[in-house]
């Protein structure tokens, strides 16, 4: 559903944005002409971004933010050509793609060493749950991968009542579905018997009235009937919940964050706009869209 | 574009059911000429153009369709990924037949949907059917005019019950009270939604089997009665009978309705596509797969064109169903005009 609402913002904002063009930091062309700050990147992030621009917008009747989404990939490259302000990426920028940023746009760095410049600006992750009446208290990312991928059946081999596991995800077109066959299934296929639900309210519905049944949802859905599972890194090692401490402190093995990059220090109506969304204000906002705030400073 | 084609198939049938008085008004203004006769010429042709406008947007969606779709056969490229032979014939590596459409590479086997949507609607229709034609031949034969009063309105109004409703119905309590009761592994399944399914059938075949059993001459009821037959002798032996070419057409409508219905089996089978043949086990549509991933599809992809492919196979599905059902109402029809 993430997604669904992504591609839908996308054009509304850009219409939103209308003529506004990516003139760079608007503080710098100055005078009556407003200020616009461009964000492309990670469809992920599209709604999230979308719903700050709108606020920020409320806020700021001067400023316009324009969101693009199309893929981390697409605004790392936009970015690197300067076709954009920030680029929203919901996975660490690669080494390599610094060295094309820092290639492109040298001159323009603050400091050595700076030349993009990374703030994450919310996190992301899975719950894996399942009924409340289950005995399994903690799996491993490779027993996961082993019950969605249909080669573990029984909750008998992860240290549950026996009986049939009965596993429950997402359609193929959602974001999650894609971060979980991505980070647990290391982009290997789901089993056939893993039953789609339209949403995660649906999951969470399915999982609370079968006893038999696991699914995994966006962080901080719990509610009475289902458990969530401590997930371990590694079979052996402690499980670990995906509290809100355990997510923003990195612990939580299916967890990531998402970023903001920059090309050298953010400046302007960009940082002003960047400080907004990691304030008060615009951290409310990601919990709202389904994401953990960042660690306070 | 589903929901376009069965009403206007509803409305041919209802018109060939009650003969063509449905035709008739739209003539007679023309003929007379008296002084409202511009403004009789102006409304015929805005009803004619009513008319065609069904016809022409029918049309032009099923060419919006076919020309989405036509790329599996003629595309070099997608026909590497998607050609018929890797929609309905068993794939080399193991699973022979899979439907994951974002795999690397993607498999786009048809047949385990064909399975789920076949298996939905056969157990849709086989619980709605039966049902809808007892409860139409009671309040049209034995209920008296103000239990029919009450009983017709109300199984009519089911059919105003938004689909997503029953499917949310289906997915929250029907799904539970049909585990508990049977104890199956799958929640969602075939039967659920199914049952489901039958829900959205039940109105369409009672209504059509009503108006039927009504339409039959009250000429044979007295008949039958006189010569010292029962009420139920009469219903089973003369009504039932000289009703079939009506009954039929309700059941092609509600097949056509059970295998185009989109939001009821989306939420309430579970949307796995497995090939199999047991009833318990989850399932996937045609229709829940064009509804799930449509929307976020690459637009010119081999997975596009696919699900182009999907619905006009769907839409020629229903077309053949229609058309079969024509062909034997109007059979049925000519034997029993000769057989009075």
């Amino acid at each position: 559903m993430r997604m669904t609402h992504a591609l839908v913002a996308a054009p509304v904002l850009l219409a939103l944005a209308g003529c506004g063009q990516s003139v760079g930091n608007g503080q710098q062309s100055g005078g009556a002409k407003a200020k616009t700050v461009t964000i492309k990147g990670s469809d992920t992030m599209v709604i999230l971004c979308g719903r700050w621009a709108e606020i920020y917008m409320h806020h700021n009747p001067g400023v316009k933010v324009q969101v693009t989404g199309g893929g981390t990939g697409v605004g790392v490259a936009a970015l690197i050509n300067g076709g954009t302000d920030i680029c929203a990426a919901s996975r660490p920028m690669k080494d390599k793609e610094k060295a094309q940023v820092k290639a492109r746009h040298g001159k323009d760095a603050v400091a050595p060493g700076k030349e993009v410049c990374e703030t994450p600006v919310a996190l992301d992750g899975l719950s894996v749950i399942v009924n409340e009446s289950n005995p399994a208290e903690q799996l491993s990312l490779d027993q996961l991968d082993g019950i969605y991928r249909g080669k573990i059946a029984d909750w008998k081999e992860v240290g549950g009542a026996p009986g049939r596991i009965v596993c429950y995800g997402r359609e193929n077109s959602s974001g999650t579905h894609l971060y979980f066959k991505e980070h647990v299934l290391k982009n290997q296929d789901f089993a056939a018997n893993v039953q789609s639900l339209p949403g995660t309210a649906a999951i969470i519905n399915a999982v609370s009235k079968d006893k038999s049944g696991i699914g995994y949802s966006g962080v901080g859905f719990v509610v009475p009937g289902v458990k969530e599972i401590k997930v371990s890194a590694k079979e052996g090692e402690k499980g670990i919940l995906p509290t809100k401490e355990n997510v923003v402190s990195g612990v939580y093995p299916i967890s990531r964050k998402l970023y903001f990059y920059t090309v050298g220090e953010p400046a302007g109506e960009v940082k002003t706009f960047i400080e907004w969304t990691l304030g008060e204000e615009g951290q409310k906002v990601c919990e709202q869209v389904g994401y953990y705030p960042m660690p306070r400073r | 574009m589903r929901a376009g084609g069965v009403l206007s198939h509803a409305e041919a049938v209802s018109a060939a059911a009650h003969g063509n008085d449905a035709v008739a008004p739209a003539v007679s203004p023309l003929a007379r000429k008296s002084s409202g006769a511009a403004s009789d010429l102006v409304a015929a042709y805005l009803i004619k153009a009513c008319a065609c406008l069904a016809i022409v947007s029918l049309v032009l969606i099923f060419v919006f369709i076919g020309k989405e779709a036509l790329p599996v056969f003629t595309s070099a490229e997608i026909r590497q990924e998607a050609g018929v032979g890797e929609l309905f014939l068993p794939a080399a590596e193991a699973p022979a037949f899979a439907w994951q459409p974002v795999s690397e590479p993607p498999r786009y086997s048809l047949l385990p949907l064909l399975a789920g949507t076949l298996k939905v609607t056969v157990i849709a229709v086989l619980a709605a059917i039966p049902l809808a034609i007892a409860a139409a031949l009671f309040t049209s034969e034995f209920a008296p005019a103000w239990l029919r009063e009450i009983i017709k309105p109300v199984i009519e109004l089911l059919a105003g019950i938004p689909s997503v409703v029953i499917g949310f119905f289906c997915l929250m309590v029907l799904a539970d009270w049909l585990q508990q009761a049977f104890g199956w592994t799958f929640r969602l399944n075939a039967i659920t939604a199914g049952l489901g399914l039958s829900l959205a059938v039940i109105p369409i075949v009672y209504t059509m089997a009503e108006d039927a059993f009504t339409s039959v001459p009250r000429a044979y009821r007295e008949g039958s009665l006189a010569m010292g037959a029962s009420r139920w002798q009469t219903a089973w032996r003369i009504v039932l009978p000289a009703s079939s070419a009506g009954l039929l057409a309700a059941c092609v409508l509600g097949f056509g309705r059970a295998v185009g219905e989109t939001m009821i089996v989306l939420m309430a089978s579970g949307n796995s596509a497995l090939l199999s043949l047991s009833p318990t086990e989850s399932i996937r549509t045609f229709s829940a797969t064009i509804a799930a991933e449509l929307g976020e599809v690459v637009v010119g992809s081999s997975h596009y064109h696919v699900l182009f492919f999907i619905g006009a196979f769907l839409f020629v599905l229903t077309f053949l169903a229609n058309l079969a059902g024509h062909w034997w109402i109007g059979r049925l029809q000519r034997r029993l005009q000769g057989a009075t």
